[in-house]
């Protein structure tokens, strides 16, 4: 009996895996159209918004969790804090502490136990994972210009209004405070405020110029600067090179060498201009890996996030893929189905909506391209919201966290706080969008 | 000598348990580590920002994976 003790987890996964590969369903129409439609759209995430999109998103986060002092941020929620200013820090600050989904929880203990308590620690818990950098540009990109401003700013008031809530709920009751310092890390600043505020600002500004879409009308302003955005992304891709070399030490030789030959191939072959984009980020790739000081810093941070976001994301397109197929396609799961279900804009399809995102655990920006096929499969705009705020700020395994930290009657209390009110901006949104 | 790892398990947390063994037989120390999971015993070191290392009971540092040189120094 021993024998099987050891041997049962292997024996039932080899098991598994035959009786599926005995019954594939191969040769039926829906599953070879399935197996179809992931590859296509994980095909058309890799060539529409790796490139232009996330690596550039990546070296923007990389350089956050490098250059910006996490405890400049913290100071502002310690238990001294002001605490009307604590609730809108908190509300935003997880554009700057939340990079890594990893992070969230022990700062939103950190917060609740040894800072400015409660409401605040609920507050960045919601808007946190909504509002880091990588989510904001890719739901904007993937989902459209609307749902993406509309989820920022979402999180960012329906936090204050979670956080409020559960202060007043639980005003009666006194927090047992841990005496523990909060041990942060040092930061030493290199440079003023202003030289990293134009660091970043060239940064976001390749990103947003790189990434214009192509307006309806062929005049106007939108249009001249479609017109001229590849001139004006290498003016900021200049303007980083320039600060780069002035104020983070790079090499002048360095940084001529990568834009001379960017240039060079923008000039051999103008109508790709996805060429000379791409060597001017690998002369950047290669001259900061090489660096041994914060350059090298910057890129390995980059690098990390790139290593644990992009495996996930293109795996969690490949199912949604599957699953729910491209926009106008239909994957595994039919249409009728998701329209049934979250279709329109009524409260029982928004409720449903949030409900699920509270309870299912979404790996880091994979909602985007599930949310993606669900709407393309007739999900309503307005549950596509209520998915989108409820969904990444909660998930099973960090209920079960949270519940550690809050005990039972203030998880619950939260959780029906972000189902509801996901649900009722879902609603609001839907009304005038959907 | 007692090193903790204090992080929940993400990836950062493990390079840093991994630097901290090599940067402590490099040493030739004697030393006991031990992987903090807990949050609330994280909480209870004051670090809010993981991984972060302490050793017997002190923390050293948080919010980074600073390399095998640099967690020698803290070990000295």
């Amino acid at each position: 009996m021993n024998y099987w003790k050891q041997e049962w987890k292997s024996f039932l996964t080899i098991t598994v895996v035959f009786l599926i590969c005995y019954y594939l369903p191969v040769g039926t129409p829906r599953f070879d159209n399935a197996v179809l439609e992931a590859f296509h759209l994980v095909k058309w995430y890799a060539q529409e918004h790796v490139l232009l999109c996330l690596i550039p998103a990546f070296f923007i986060a990389g350089a956050i969790g490098v250059f910006v002092s996490q405890a400049s941020v913290m100071k502002y929620l310690g238990a001294r804090a002001n605490k009307v200013l604590a609730y809108g820090v908190a509300a935003v600050s997880g554009t700057i502490l939340a990079v890594c989904s990893c992070t969230i929880l022990p700062l939103f203990s950190g917060i609740y136990k040894m800072g400015a308590g409660l409401g605040p620690a609920c507050a960045f818990l919601y808007s946190g994972p909504a509002i880091n950098v990588l989510a904001i540009v890719l739901t904007a990109r993937i989902l459209g210009p609307e749902l993406g401003i509309a989820r920022a700013f979402g999180a960012i008031f329906l936090s204050i209004l979670i956080g409020l809530s559960m202060h007043l709920l639980f005003r009666k009751e006194e927090e047992a405070k841990i005496a523990a310092q909060m041990a942060m890390p040092e930061s030493e600043t290199k440079r003023a405020l202003w030289q990293d505020s134009l660091y970043f600002a060239s940064m976001v500004f390749i990103l947003v110029f790189a990434n214009w879409g192509k307006p309806q009308s062929s005049e106007g302003l939108w249009a001249s600067i479609y017109a001229a955005k590849w001139a004006i992304t290498s003016g900021f891709a200049i303007l980083l090179g320039v600060i780069l070399v002035a104020w983070f030490g790079l090499k002048a030789w360095k940084a001529a060498l990568t834009a001379l030959i960017a240039a060079a191939l923008g000039y051999m072959y103008p109508a790709e201009p996805l060429i000379a984009f791409t060597a001017g980020t690998l002369g950047l790739t290669i001259f900061t890996s090489t660096d041994e000081g914060e350059l090298g810093d910057w890129f390995s941070s980059s690098y990390d996030f790139a290593k644990q976001i992009l495996p996930l994301l293109l795996g969690g397109v490949i199912v949604a893929g599957a699953l729910l197929g491209r926009v106008g396609y239909e994957g595994l799961i039919p249409s009728e189905w998701i329209a049934g279900m979250v279709g329109g804009n009524s409260l029982a399809a928004n409720l449903f909506a949030s409900l699920i995102g509270a309870f299912m655990y979404f790996a880091t920006l994979t909602e985007v391209p599930i949310l993606q096929g669900l709407i393309g499969s007739g999900m309503g705009k307005g549950p596509a919201l209520a998915l989108l705020l409820a969904g990444p700020a909660l998930s099973l395994p960090s209920m079960l966290v949270i519940n550690t930290v809050l005990g039972i009657r203030k998880t619950v209390a939260f959780v029906s706080l972000v189902v509801l009110f996901s649900a009722f901006a879902g609603i609001v949104f839907g009304a005038f969008y959907g | 000598m007692k090193i903790q790892i204090l992080g929940t398990g993400c990836p950062k947390c493990h390079k840093l348990a991994a630097e901290a063994e090599q940067a402590a037989k490099e040493l030739g120390l004697t030393y006991e580590l031990v992987k903090v999971t807990d949050i609330n015993e994280i909480m209870g070191f004051g670090v809010m920002i993981t991984p972060a290392m302490a050793v017997d009971g002190k923390v050293k540092f948080s919010g980074k994976v600073p390399g095998v040189e640099e967690i020698k120094k803290h070990l000295k």
